[in-house]
């Protein structure tokens, strides 16, 4: 007992391996290759030439390994238009929610106003609608703006999400009272109050707001898909599903623009999961 | 400014009259009123109003460029109720609701707890299990497309069967599931993660010493700690598949696949809108599958609060 006990103090001393860590980590390593299946099917796919691809029978490596693919859809496609048109969109739609909806939670936890709780009301009903719900009348709402078919249309709509603000607005509430009220009584404002002393202490928060805000509008399918119709101006996952698909199905093609797509998210995700899971858990979503 | 946040508010601390206490709101109401501003202001342009227009139009003809709309009252309503397609959409969509929901609550929970304890390598299990949550859509729904693709995909090869996965009415939207479960049930798995890490050590330690074995240990202290978090995936999940769209409408090449079995009801609403251009029939059914959303999640918070009260 002492003897494991002083073990796992020393950070670089690793556990043992007992009977039950072998047989978890066996069935770990069996659930995680069937989950990586299926991108590795991708990512081999993109490596063969297209005749290869459709050959039958099928089969998992490339015979002749090759880079074509790859290097067709950087020449003939739109693809790293797509790909700059996804930065733009997400990059300011996660901007523009992250200052919204952390002003307005803060607005509903902690300041009075007449009309505060029918507000309230109407944004937590407001969780209950997506495009999906309400696609065809936002797309008219949208069009008499005459934002059809530019990036306002993309972006200004993904703007809205009560839920980024719902989570936000419990994190506030949760602030110590007592923290703002010394501020007060040095004389600070109550915008100087929310940006250096309630804002710095939400980082994990925002973070996490942050981080699904990015991750949903990089791969929003339905809203782009509705608001735009021209091919430079489609974000990777509209592009890739209605361009690429639409001359005949080039399925090596296809698995590297998916690779492309998806390999910006995986990225950011293998450096700042340990915040996401924190963010999670700090969300109070887990908590609910 | 800052002056007279200071003396508007010293007093107001200070004293409990009535005056001061509406000072102290006028106060309050200027800035609350600004800090909310900016997101109602987007809020109601791009939730509120267009509810409220699709509310409206739900009672015209209107078509998509708008000209010679005229109010038809209920028709649109009457005709949803007896249109045999939107039945069957709306059945597509709970067939598909009814498959992955207790699918994907189990198969979170369980690579959850492989995740949590497994002792080594735990970043490595948190990455296969949440990447393909990571990838668009679009992109998961192409590549299990092509994963089920009959005479080229990798599925029957592996399993050595000739199953016509997307061309048969019975295993199209079977299909559709085995990609959804694959693609979302990431973020469950992230957020039972989460939930098991908030569970304090102490609990098991105490149950250890009282001899509790590890099935003891599961359902006496990890479930009962999991209710909530269980309570708020399934709730998640029942809304998202409600809403399914994008991989049944990409694995079927935007056609409402094999004799039309994996059209769903947001796909009927969408086909409505902007291939008939019945802008205002599209809206009938959107009210009638927002009513539909809404009632789901009044029925989760009314249970909720039911199950509070019953802990007091």
């Amino acid at each position: 007992m002492t003897a494991t006990q002083i073990r796992v103090r020393d950070p670089k001393a690793r556990k043992p391996w007992t009977p039950s860590q072998i047989v978890l980590t066996l069935l770990g390593v069996a659930v995680s290759v069937v989950f990586m299946a299926p991108l590795a099917w991708a990512l081999f796919t993109s490596l063969k030439s297209e005749t290869e691809a459709v050959a039958v029978p099928t089969h998992w490596l490339p015979k002749d390994w090759t880079t074509q693919a790859w290097k067709a859809i950087f020449e003939t496609g739109n693809i790293t238009n797509w790909f700059v048109n996804s930065v733009v969109v997400s990059v300011c739609v996660t901007a523009v929610v992250l200052l919204v909806s952390s002003l307005a939670g803060y607005g509903f936890a902690r300041t009075e106003f007449r009309g505060k709780k029918p507000l309230m009301g109407l944004v937590m009903a407001g969780l209950m609608i997506s495009p999906a719900v309400l696609g065809v009348p936002l797309f008219t709402t949208v069009q008499q703006m005459g934002m059809v078919d530019t990036y306002w249309g993309m972006i200004l709509p993904q703007c809205a999400p009560a839920a980024m603000v719902y989570i936000l607005y419990k994190f506030f509430q949760g602030i110590p009272r007592e923290l703002e009220e010394a501020a007060f009584i040095d004389g600070a404002g109550r915008w100087r109050v929310f940006f250096t002393i309630v804002l710095p202490l939400s980082r994990p928060s925002l973070a996490a707001v942050g981080i699904f805000t990015f991750i949903a509008s990089w791969n929003n399918f339905l809203w782009p898909y509705m608001v735009t119709n021209n091919p430079d101006l489609m974000t990777m996952p509209n592009g890739i599903a209605t361009v690429m698909n639409s001359y005949g199905i080039q399925w090596a093609q296809l698995m590297a623009g998916g690779l492309m797509a998806g390999l910006p998210l995986i990225i950011v995700f293998v450096f700042f999961q340990r915040q996401i899971v924190a963010g999670v858990a700090h969300t109070g979503l887990a908590g609910q | 400014m800052t002056t007279s946040a200071q003396t508007v508010f010293a007093p107001a601390r200070a004293k409990t009259a009535a005056g001061t206490a509406t000072v102290r709101r006028k106060q309050g109401f200027q800035h609350g009123g600004w800090f909310v501003a900016p997101f109602l202001t987007l809020f109601a342009l791009f939730v509120i109003w267009p509810l409220l227009r699709g509310a409206y139009l739900s009672f015209t003809n209107a078509n998509i460029s708008g000209e010679g709309t005229s109010f038809v009252g209920l028709d649109n309503y009457r005709e949803a109720l007896k249109d045999p397609l939107m039945w069957d959409t709306l059945g597509h969509s709970a067939y598909f609701t009814l498959l992955v929901v207790p699918c994907i609550t189990v198969l979170a929970f369980f690579l959850a707890m492989l995740a949590h304890h497994i002792e080594r390598g735990k970043w490595l299990w948190r990455l296969c299990f949440f990447a393909p949550f990571l990838l668009p859509s679009t992109v998961a729904a192409n590549l299990w497309q092509w994963l089920f693709n009959p005479g080229t995909g990798m599925i029957n090869h592996v399993f050595g069967l000739e199953t016509p996965w997307l061309s048969d009415k019975s295993y199209a939207m079977l299909a559709v599931v085995i990609c959804t479960l694959w693609w979302t049930v990431g973020f469950s798995f992230l957020l039972y993660l989460a939930a098991l890490q908030g569970i304090p050590d102490h609990l098991y330690e105490a149950a250890k010493l009282d001899g509790a074995n590890a099935w003891h240990r599961m359902v006496h202290i990890t479930l009962p700690m999991l209710r909530n978090i269980t309570g708020l995936v399934v709730a998640l999940q029942i809304l998202a598949s409600l809403q399914v769209f994008d991989q049944a409408v990409v694995m079927m090449d935007f056609t409402p696949g094999p004799e039309e079995s994996t059209r769903t009801i947001v796909q009927y609403a969408l086909e409505e809108g902007f291939t008939s251009y019945r802008v205002g029939y599209a809206s009938a059914i959107s009210i009638i599958f927002f009513v539909i959303i809404a009632s789901v999640a009044v029925a989760r918070m009314w249970l909720l609060r039911k199950r509070e009260e019953g802990v007091r």
